[in-house]
């Protein structure tokens, strides 16, 4: 492919056509020998302007059904959306089933709502490799909210702190006692706790032990995303969070904070297959200190007294 | 970036009108899954034109479409004139169900590329989507 179809696939995505973003997106996903310059030649103030939000939780809590409804409260102010739904790939085939869009075809339809299914492809906490390019993707076309779904989670699957503006821990009644909300992990860094089901035996005090363990009490929100109820409170408590961490800074060290650990997370995926032939150059005689054997490996490649 | 390209089939499954059978459409999605396809399932009562929009923001390289209710003639072209409309017509669309064998030509003729009956066995159906997807790929200029 030729940099002049690059540009026009670009031209493309910036016109808002479905279909130059979804290819945008999948070129990246592949690792196509021009995602890295399809990355370089984003616009940069569409993704400043954005908002990301991160919706997470365990499997079955509501997550989908949750951004469908998020989803119509902010398709009702006029905002075009993106969704990243994330769900696991099979370690044996390599396959996956994505099958979050069946909860959000209500918005199937409208042309400003762009959903991606994205299979995880073998990486581990919770979101796809993918995932923040195609953030920048969606935004350049068009997309001022974002919504990833992450695949369901445990207890510090913590990817999406980094990768969201705000991020949203979706549980529901019946998973655990209260021991469980003490636990350290993200309930510690969600900015919402939203507790799903709400019409459910128990959604009280699972709302009531969240509450005693959060910072504060107005982190806490609880909805019933199949008829709705809560939905509003909870977008105009993510609207006034939002319009805090614009004002107080909290946003902009967010992403300067996330891109300084996708900048080392990307070295370190670079410097891997170095550090793979270079290892079994080592010879190494089984260890009771392998963080000893870690050194010398660094020093071979010129790195010296990590 | 030194990782190399990844060429992963990605396929819709759906079933499009008021069918509500969707066993046919679950099994073959898990077989696809079980052979590395990364599988869109949409579920049951969709229109032709969601499924569409859905086969164009996911970027698949193909559509499968069950019908266990008698549609199918209807039903199936019309989800080949609705990725038509939408400027996709390259993506093909393959179909499977309770469908007689006189019907078969029809749906060719009408744009189907490939129609699975009772009988045919998971491994053809998982090799024509194999198929489908390279022909798709090799076609494409993005």
């Amino acid at each position: 492919m030729t940099s002049a179809a690059i540009a026009s696939l670009l031209e493309r995505v910036h016109a808002r056509d479905p279909r130059a973003i979804s290819r945008a997106i999948s070129l990246v996903e592949d690792n196509h020998p021009q995602a890295d310059l399809i990355m370089s030649s984003l616009a940069k103030e569409p993704i400043e302007k954005m908002m990301v939000i991160g919706i997470t939780g365990p499997p079955g809590a509501g997550k989908s059904t949750l951004t469908g409804q998020l989803i119509s409260r902010f398709r009702a102010e006029g905002q075009r959306l993106g969704i990243i739904a994330i769900d696991p790939s099979s370690p044996i085939s390599g396959g996956a089933i994505l099958g979050d869009r069946v909860r959000m075809m209500q918005h199937a339809l409208d042309p400003d709502v762009l959903v991606r299914s994205m299979a995880t492809r073998g990486r581990l906490g919770g979101l796809c490799a993918a995932a923040g390019a195609t953030v920048r993707i969606m935004a350049n076309g068009g997309c001022s909210v974002i919504i990833i779904e992450t695949v369901g989670v445990g207890q510090s699957e913590m990817d999406i702190i980094r990768l969201a503006d705000l991020t949203l821990l979706v549980l529901a009644p019946g998973l655990g006692d209260d021991i469980q909300a003490m636990k350290a992990g993200l309930l510690e860094v969600a900015d919402l706790l939203v507790v799903n089901k709400a019409d459910c035996p128990g959604s009280e005090s699972l709302a009531l032990d969240l509450e005693s363990v959060a910072p504060d009490r107005s982190r806490v929100c609880q909805t019933d995303a199949l008829t709705g109820r809560g939905v509003v409170e909870l977008s105009s408590r993510l609207a006034s969070l939002d319009a805090e961490h614009r004002a107080d800074g909290t946003r902009t060290d967010r992403r300067v904070q996330a891109q300084e650990r996708e900048i080392v997370d990307l070295a370190i995926e670079l410097l891997r297959p170095r550090l793979d032939l270079a290892v079994s150059a080592l010879h190494s005689e089984p260890s009771t200190n392998p963080r000893h054997l870690a050194h010398e490996l660094l020093l071979r490649l010129g790195i010296p007294d990590a | 970036m030194t990782t190399d390209t990844t060429h992963k089939n990605r396929v819709l499954i759906g079933k499009a009108g008021l069918d509500g059978h969707d066993r046919g459409a679950k099994v073959i999605a898990r077989a696809l899954r079980d052979h590395g396809f990364e599988v869109i399932y949409t579920g049951i009562r969709r229109t032709p034109e969601e499924i569409a929009a859905a086969a164009i923001q996911e970027d698949v390289a193909a559509v499968g479409l069950s019908s266990l209710s008698g549609a199918h003639l209807r039903l199936f072209p019309a989800v080949v004139e609705a990725l038509r409309q939408a400027g996709a017509s390259d993506i093909p669309v393959l179909g499977g169900g309770v469908i007689p064998r006189e019907d078969v030509p029809l749906l060719i003729e009408a744009g189907i590329t490939e129609i699975f009956t009772p009988g045919t066995s998971v491994a053809t159906i998982v090799k024509a989507f194999t198929e489908a997807c390279a022909t798709h790929r090799s076609g494409r200029t993005l």
